[in-house]
């Protein structure tokens, strides 16, 4: 696969012409997603990681850790920063250069996804008040772009954290020392982000790259483990109609459980 | 950190004494700026935005251009002076990413087919922000593309719906968005149905999504009535000969 970014009317055509069938043009159904595999610790120098595929789909997260100050407006609490690069490695229609919307768009999306869920306890992230906090660096990137790059992005960033080890610290007076123990991040819960496409009047789950190409509107649903909406984001140029948008909720809650089962387990005993 | 306010009173009035399902006065201008092809100034509470359209218009750098349509650029921005400690001129990631959500949100709305090789440019100017900058950015820009003439499906409306102690509430100020539990901005089409932009932060529960999605339509559909009041303040008059509107 080579990706363009024009699709010729031929391929669109068929492409249409089968979704009215409830097909799809790599044999899917609507509502089914690409296999999915998930491999974590792939990275031995960042304290967590994630090798992720949907399909030929795959990006790569890497999660650093380093110690530094709470923000002002937030003194109990920890930091997170989600970072994502669509870089040319995964694709001709990335160029090098400054993350452009679409990388901030992802990286914003999987940020509010994450935060909203309260998956990372960031109160258990605070060293001392208003001085010292883990400062928890998610970094993403794009390896191959297949499609659907938010909820691989998303699902690599969550392997990432869940597996992600941290040094123990004691705390004397302003004094920090690291010991050479380790235990996981504060993970309390463990969001899976669906995303469906629209094309025409039909909605299907986890669009590969050449869907995407004539996709009319996307939109993502971030999904906790009790089954409440985290996060939403609608994309593209085109529309849901109203009853769209309550369907694809649906469609989201039930692909979130299945994929749910995929990810590393929460970590016991987490501090 | 400064106190968390009264959110919700007993009686069930917000900080600013409205109720759950009640807007914040809207005032919308048309055709406030002398060298926009069209343009608009909305209020909402404390939001003060101005948006500019200039096109369709010749599109530089050409190479951009697309063969079977317009091209929309938008550029959403918060003036330095627009909130309480002073923002960086430069564009954020946030500023980013809604400048992005804007534009497909008002793009469904236009026959983007009509102009093909054209650029259809959006600029829009946070000068106050109190809270739901974006669907106001949106409503206003919504206003400002059909007064520069180009022929649109549907005006794009926009609220946001917010969680509150546990309680949906419409049209977040800065306050309760800064201390309520959830966010929730939605555009449509009020004639088709139709959302062109959702976005959510927040825990919403299934049930309390579809009770949030009905509350935002009824408050875009007031929205909508301001828009096209607006609309028709300006319009509704002949001009006299060599007058200009």
């Amino acid at each position: 696969m080579k990706a363009e970014k024009i699709i010729p009317t031929i391929k669109r055509r068929s492409i249409e012409a089968m979704l009215k069938k409830g097909e799809r043009i790599d044999g899917r159904k609507l509502n089914q997603m690409r296999e999915i595999s998930i491999r974590t610790n792939f990275i031995e120098r960042a304290e967590g990681s994630a090798l992720v595929k949907i399909g030929k789909t795959m990006v790569i997260a890497g999660v650093k850790l380093s110690i530094g100050s709470p923000f002002p407006d937030a003194p109990n609490k920890g930091v997170i920063i989600v970072n994502t690069e669509l870089i040319p490695i995964a694709s001709p229609v990335f160029e090098p250069g400054p993350p452009g919307e679409e990388d901030v768009e992802i990286a914003r999306v999987v940020d509010r996804g994450i935060r909203s869920s309260n998956a990372l306890n960031l109160d258990e992230l605070i060293i001392i008040p208003g001085k010292k906090c883990w400062v928890v660096y998610v970094d993403i990137y794009a390896l191959n772009h297949d499609g659907n790059l938010i909820d691989a992005c998303a699902l690599a960033a969550v392997s990432a954290l869940l597996t992600a080890k941290k040094r123990k610290v004691e705390v004397e007076g302003d004094e920090l020392k690291l010991l050479e123990e380790t235990e996981p991040l504060p993970m309390r819960d463990r969001p899976v982000f669906v995303t469906i496409g629209k094309i025409g009047e039909s909605l299907i789950v986890d669009p590969s790259y050449e869907e995407e190409l004539i996709i009319d509107s996307r939109i993502t649903f971030s999904i906790t483990e009790d089954g409440r909406i985290a996060a939403i984001q609608k994309g593209e140029a085109g529309y849901l109609t109203y009853d769209e948008v309550l369907n694809a909720s649906e469609v989201a809650f039930k692909i979130a459980e299945d994929v749910r089962k995929l990810l590393p387990a929460l970590p016991k005993g987490a501090s | 950190m400064s106190e968390e306010p009264t959110l919700l009173t007993p009686e069930g009035l917000r900080v600013d004494g409205r109720r759950p399902d009640e807007l914040r006065p809207i005032k919308i201008e048309v055709g406030v700026l002398d060298n926009a092809d069209g343009s608009a100034y909305l209020e909402q509470g404390g939001n003060k935005v101005i948006v500019a359209v200039y096109g369709p218009r010749e599109l530089h750098p050409k190479h951009l251009s697309l063969p079977n349509r317009a091209l929309v650029r938008t550029r959403y921005h918060m003036t330095p002076f627009s909130v309480e400690e002073r923002k960086a001129p430069a564009p954020t990631r946030r500023e980013i990413e809604l400048s992005k959500v804007i534009r497909e949100a008002l793009e469904p709305s236009i026959f983007l087919n009509e102009y093909p090789r054209t650029a259809i440019d959006i600029f829009i100017e946070v000068l106050q922000a109190d809270g739901g900058t974006r669907c106001a950015s949106i409503t206003a820009a919504s206003v400002a593309l059909a007064d520069a003439g180009i022929p649109l499906r549907d005006l794009v409306a926009a609220i946001a719906v917010g969680k509150v102690k546990g309680r949906l509430v419409l049209d977040l100020n800065h306050l309760e968005d800064q201390y309520g539990e959830g966010d929730m901005p939605v555009a449509m089409m009020p004639v088709f149905n139709a959302v062109t932009l959702l976005q959510a932060d927040g825990l919403f529960t299934p049930e309390e999504f579809k009770k949030a999605l009905k509350l935002a339509r009824k408050g875009i559909m007031e929205v909508y009535r301001a828009q096209k009041e607006a609309l028709r303040k300006k319009y509704s008059r002949i001009p006299k000969e060599g007058e200009e509107l």
